[in-house]
């Protein structure tokens, strides 16, 4: 690859790019990422060989992608310029798809997506998909994530170019600020804000930290992002570095990502031959490198002070905040630490415009938000929707409803920091304000449906286990209280609940909430409290129970 | 949440201290702050972190071993003990608890005869329950070393426990 010098050199390389796409190309498009675990990888390489023993190299291309967003009926695939979407598809199916779909034209009903009852072959007419809003995932699932041009092709690198070229340091902040931009990574600080911080924070050297941990269990959208368009997210990161003065970056992912860790690695080194990363970039002077390195695999690592002791080489560790990191981070320097899915949020930013981004979204909420769906709910995978969806909007209408004509029981929201919602908020816009008053947090966007055979309880108790077992131990409010509030949830459900546990359990949880050191146990007891608080009636009948 | 095996004293003793050496040989800055990955590479090497290994790569950067001895115990991915020749990860996420993983735990201890944490007499396999493996979507999911399995029942986790 040749270098790029100058802005000028990027935009002839997209030209020439766009104007190579041969446009008369059937292309399949494959996601390879998440799809692996149900066969994704063979299907892809039978399609692969079924070209090559056709010879139809010059007429139809397969592309390995990130995720497409509807898991649930994994390996997925798409179909350009026709726009049939498939799923469920097995080697078995490769000879038919290409002799009927691609070369000519007829739809195979039975690979097709189901909607009330009918067979819908085009993604333009799945609901799943109209009733979506994609900003953050533009490109996920429709690029080849280990292919750089596929990203140059779509705008990429465009509004790092229109930064260099055209705005100050000062500029890009106002723009980020002015979006309304608020981290995606749990607390939703504003992101504007948060580098203004870094910015005017004194010291020659300072670091951006891309936080991909993504330790929540239900969430996946940062393992997402990262797999299927690594560069939206480096290209997030060199905006920021930019903007408050910095020459180093480094992506922390977990090793759980193997996917991820593999991609940003392609992606990086692909960066850098074109000139996107390293030394006077574009011509203008800026310098800047990408590290990727991996977690060790614990969830108190995703806390931002922890995060910095473990790239140190320390035990992952959280310390008192302030200082914050913006004054003394990695290694004491100014350090600005955003989330995947925030970073990936950037580039958007900067080449739309902050005023057609604060369009989307609610008064204090902008843009749009990335819902990782799982449990019982039919249409399991990403969905991204402007601010203020309501969960009916994203369980029903999105996610198809809950199988096996179950009714809904409650949507587990952000993590082991968050709570269970119930039935009867399922139409409240959901923001980051909104989803506070109803006693859970977006938290980075993890969305657990329940149906009306999980216990409530069990659910409380499944939180407490995990938050005991990732607490570091280093305080003593967490280390205790997590423990005690796990023995009493054990104890009720076993049977041998007392009538004085519930206040005990409230209790605990005050305590623990408000003595906590990080916000590992601050948040620990959040599932607790909006269970007792919401489905009391399940902690008592177990109590009333006993035997 | 450490494995209880005893190390194996014998096999202890011919652990292979070449490798070490090409493998420090790689880093010019063993640091601290090359601690983690030094320790990553390390693993990937060994498949484990034998004691000696880590006394020499105390001897040769200067960490001192109780420090090197706190990152090893503190993060879930490192181990002290030889492990089985592949990995087997059971998600025990939310969304995967709430679809069956507690039964499919069961039945994979089951087949393989060991318990969670634990590796099997023929070192083939160690079983693990992990946190979110971030594949909810398809859950209840495992991992075997770098592959992910999916929508996994009982008879299924079977098949391709047989297929390793
Ligand atoms: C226990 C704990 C775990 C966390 N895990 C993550 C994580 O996995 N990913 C993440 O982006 N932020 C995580 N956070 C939040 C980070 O500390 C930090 O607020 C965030 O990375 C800032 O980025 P943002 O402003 O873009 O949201 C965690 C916080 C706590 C207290
Ligand atoms: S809950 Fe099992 S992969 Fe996330």
């Amino acid at each position: 690859m040749d270098k790029l010098e100058t802005c000028d050199d990027l935009e002839r390389l997209r030209k020439s790019l766009v104007s190579e796409e041969s446009k008369e190309k059937i292309r399949i498009l494959i996601c390879t990422t998440g799809c692996r675990a149900l066969g994704a990888e063979e299907v892809y390489r039978t399609f692969q060989a079924e070209i090559e023993n056709q010879s139809l190299a010059d007429k139809v291309e397969i592309i390995d992608t990130g995720c497409q967003g509807l898991c649930t009926r994994a390996p997925v695939l798409t179909i350009e310029p026709m726009g049939v979407f498939y799923g469920r598809v097995t080697e078995n199916d490769v000879h038919e798809i290409i002799s009927r779909t691609v070369l000519k034209g007829e739809v195979i009903e039975r690979l097709c997506y189901t909607q009330e009852g009918k067979r819908i072959p085009y993604i333009k007419d799945i609901d799943f998909y109209r009733k979506q809003k994609k900003l953050v995932l533009r490109n996920c699932g429709s690029i080849n994530p280990k292919n750089i041009n596929d990203y140059i092709k779509r705008n990429g690198y465009a509004a790092i170019s229109k930064a260099l070229s055209g705005m100050s340091a000062e500029d890009v902040i106002h723009e980020v600020v002015s979006s309304g931009l608020r981290g995606r990574g749990g607390a939703g600080f504003p992101t504007g804000k948060k580098w203004e911080l870094a910015k005017n924070a004194k010291g020659d050297v300072k670091y951006v930290i891309c936080n991909g941990d993504e330790g929540d269990p239900g969430a996946f959208m940062d393992r997402a992002v990262l797999e299927g368009d690594p560069h939206s997210v480096i290209e997030g990161m060199l905006i920021c570095a930019y903007a408050i003065g910095s020459g180093k970056g480094i992506i922390y992912v977990r090793e759980e990502y193997p996917i991820a860790v593999e991609h940003l690695n392609i992606a990086v080194d692909n960066a850098r031959s074109l000139g996107l990363l390293g030394e006077n970039i574009l011509g203008s002077g800026f310098c800047f490198d990408i590290e990727v390195k991996m977690g060790a695999g614990a969830f108190v690592c995703g806390e931002e002070t922890a995060l910095i002791a473990s790239i140190e080489g320390r035990r992952g560790m959280p310390c008192p905040r302030p200082p914050y990191p913006s004054t003394s981070g990695l290694w004491g320097k100014p350090t600005n630490i955003n989330n995947v899915e925030t970073l990936a949020n950037i580039p958007v930013i900067i080449f739309e415009g902050a005023d057609s981004y604060r369009s989307i979204g609610t008064e204090t909420s902008k843009g749009t938000k990335i819902f990782a769906l799982a449990g019982n709910v039919n249409n399991t995978g990403l969905v991204e929707v402007p601010m203020g969806t309501s969960l009916r909007e994203i369980v029903f209408d999105i996610g198809g409803g809950i199988p096996k004509r179950k009714q809904f029981k409650a949507a587990q929201m952000g993590g082991p920091s968050g709570g269970c919602v119930p039935e009867k908020y399922l139409d409240t816009p959901i923001d980051y304000e909104s989803v506070k008053e109803i006693g859970a947090i977006m938290g980075s966007g993890g969305l657990i449906i329940m149906d009306d055979s999980t216990s409530m309880v069990e659910i409380a108790r499944y939180f407490m286990e995990f938050c005991q077992n990732e607490s570091c131990g280093k305080c003593t409010p967490c280390r205790v209280g997590t423990q005690r509030m796990l023995e009493i949830l054990t104890r009720i459900l076993a049977g041998e609940g007392k009538k004085e546990d519930l206040s005990l359990l409230s209790e605990l949880a005050e305590v623990t909430r408000n003595s906590s050191l990080c916000g590992l146990g601050q948040t620990s007891a959040n599932p607790v409290i909006s269970t007792l608080y919401y489905f009391q009636n399940e902690y008592e009948e177990l109590i009333a129970e006993k035997v | 949440m450490k494995d209880n095996v005893t190390p194996d004293k014998t096999s202890a003793r011919e652990v292979d201290l070449s490798r070490f050496r090409s493998i420090i040989a790689k880093y010019s800055d063993t640091t601290l702050s090359e601690l983690v990955p030094v320790l990553q590479s390390l693993q990937d090497s060994y498949g484990y972190l034998p004691m000696e290994v880590l006394e020499e790569l105390s001897a040769s950067t200067g960490i001192p071993l109780s420090k090197i001895y706190g990152v090893v115990t503190f993060y879930a991915q490192f181990h002290l003990e030889p492990r089985g020749k592949h990995i087997v990860k059971l998600c025990s996420g939310t969304a995967c608890h709430i679809k069956g993983a507690p039964d499919i735990e069961k039945r994979i201890a089951d087949i393989l005869q060991v318990e969670e944490g634990q590796t099997t007499q023929d070192y083939k396999f160690t079983y693990k329950a992990v946190a979110c493996i971030g594949a909810c979507f398809l859950a209840p999911v495992m991992m075997i070393d770098d592959r992910y399995y999916g929508k996994l029942t009982e008879e299924k986790t079977e098949n391709i426990l047989k297929n390793y």
